[in-house]
């Protein structure tokens, strides 16, 4: 299974890469919403995407918007993972079409829950 | 200082006693672990001190909070998903369909700890039946004075909510309260919280519908299951249904239950003339 992780902080990058690639994915790193898109736009469509929201050039709101105007990577899914953690800003996301939300800080585990919950926890990883 | 031999024994004879759960040997970690908070709060640098001390002069606070930190357990949402999914698609119609429209279904969460399982089926049942509140009530205790308190007041934290609740379900169902997320009233309105301890005879509750017994029976010796196991029995409604964890069993255990598969889950329905 493939995973885009696009956050402007490196570390968070190296963070869910790592519980990522550890449950098996392959993953790949964008620094903001533009650069997550342009990886998708190479063709490398990935299952998941794990995407931070205050990012510069194009925050992860907007990249959630982009792709849920793609019809082509309608099979896509997002998960939010970022520190903004109001009610409000959770009812956003799911509506511009996120499936899953995660608020910084987090364990493994709840990486994990989540990909359990959306079905994309890769075979071999499940206990 | 690592915890002495006889300090394990007397802290596995003093849970024994006070709960029936069994600590094996080889369990000094877990001792430690979970004891070490509580031996620093007493102002004392180790875990095989503050044994020492209560075990020379124990106090009711003392020994209360040494089972507590042995028999809580970590729990999420929508643990071992399948015994909800079973719930919602197979059990709540058979029951709405054997029970009359005035009759209240109860559903009891045996060790509930914080309160994760009950609410997790109080949400489901909220988003499966209309006026849920009203044809619902929910049973949930535990052991544990601390837990039952944590379950009543329904607050959880940032980490916690994100272990394993659906973002949706967080947003329709809970309102932020600070740092925490605090359920909504009338999901905390379904459940009822109180101490329970599992081991001896039982308060007067139920008739159950649905009783969550998971990952419960794996602490407790074989005479102590079949005697949990029979005053469950005692206390659900002959058609009910018993959901234990996925690696617990009633079967070698007690032959008065008829195990069913519900979907990805198994079930355990009380065995008529038994």
């Amino acid at each position: 299974m493939r995973a885009l992780v696009i956050d402007d902080s490196r570390a968070m990058r190296r963070i869910v890469s790592g519980i990522l690639e550890g449950l098996g994915y392959e993953t790949r790193q964008a620094g903001h919403g533009r650069e997550g898109l342009d990886v998708l736009e190479t063709g490398w469509v990935p299952d998941l995407a794990c995407v931070d929201w205050n990012m510069p050039v194009m925050d992860g709101l907007q990249f959630v918007s982009a792709v849920r105007s793609n019809p082509a990577l309608r099979s896509m899914t997002i998960m939010m993972v970022t520190s903004e953690s109001e009610h409000t800003q959770i009812v956003r996301a799911l509506a511009a079409g996120a499936h899953e939300y995660v608020i910084k800080p987090f364990t493994a585990d709840a990486i994990r829950d989540k990909l359990a919950l959306l079905g994309l926890l890769p075979q071999e990883a499940v206990l | 200082m690592t915890l002495t031999t006889t300090s394990f024994d007397w802290v596995r004879q003093l849970v024994h006693r006070e709960s029936a759960i069994v600590l094996q040997p080889g369990k000094e970690y877990l001792v430690e672990a979970r004891l070490l908070p509580i031996a620093r709060q007493a102002g004392l640098a180790d875990v095989s001190q503050f044994v020492e001390s209560v075990r020379s002069r124990p106090s009711p606070d003392d020994t209360r909070a040494i089972v507590e930190a042995l028999t809580t357990n970590e729990t999420s949402w929508f643990r071992d998903g399948d015994p909800f999914t079973a719930l919602t698609s197979t059990v709540l119609p058979a029951l709405l369909a054997a029970r009359g429209p005035n009759e209240r279904l109860q559903i009891w969460s045996a060790a509930c700890s914080s309160g994760q399982e009950a609410y997790t089926i109080g949400m489901l049942l909220e988003d499966a039946l209309p006026n849920a509140a009203s044809r619902v009530s929910i049973t949930a205790t535990d052991i544990s004075r601390e837990m039952v308190q944590r379950t009543r007041a329904g607050r959880f934290s940032q980490l916690e909510v994100n272990r394993g609740l659906p973002a949706p379900m967080l947003v329709r169902h809970f309102v932020r309260a600070g740092n925490e997320w605090e359920v909504a009233p009338q999901l905390r309105r379904m459940v009822t919280a109180s101490e329970c301890n599992l081991a001896a005879p039982l308060p007067r509750m139920g008739p159950f519908d649905v009783v969550y017994l998971r990952n419960v029976l794996i602490y407790f010796d074989l005479p102590t299951k079949q005697a949990i196991l029979r005053r469950v029995r005692d206390l659900m409604r002959p058609d009910g249904w018993l959901f234990l964890g996925a690696a617990e069993t009633t079967l070698g255990v007690d032959d008065s239950w008829e195990r069913v598969v519900v979907g990805r889950s198994s079930a355990y329905r009380p065995l008529k003339g038994k």
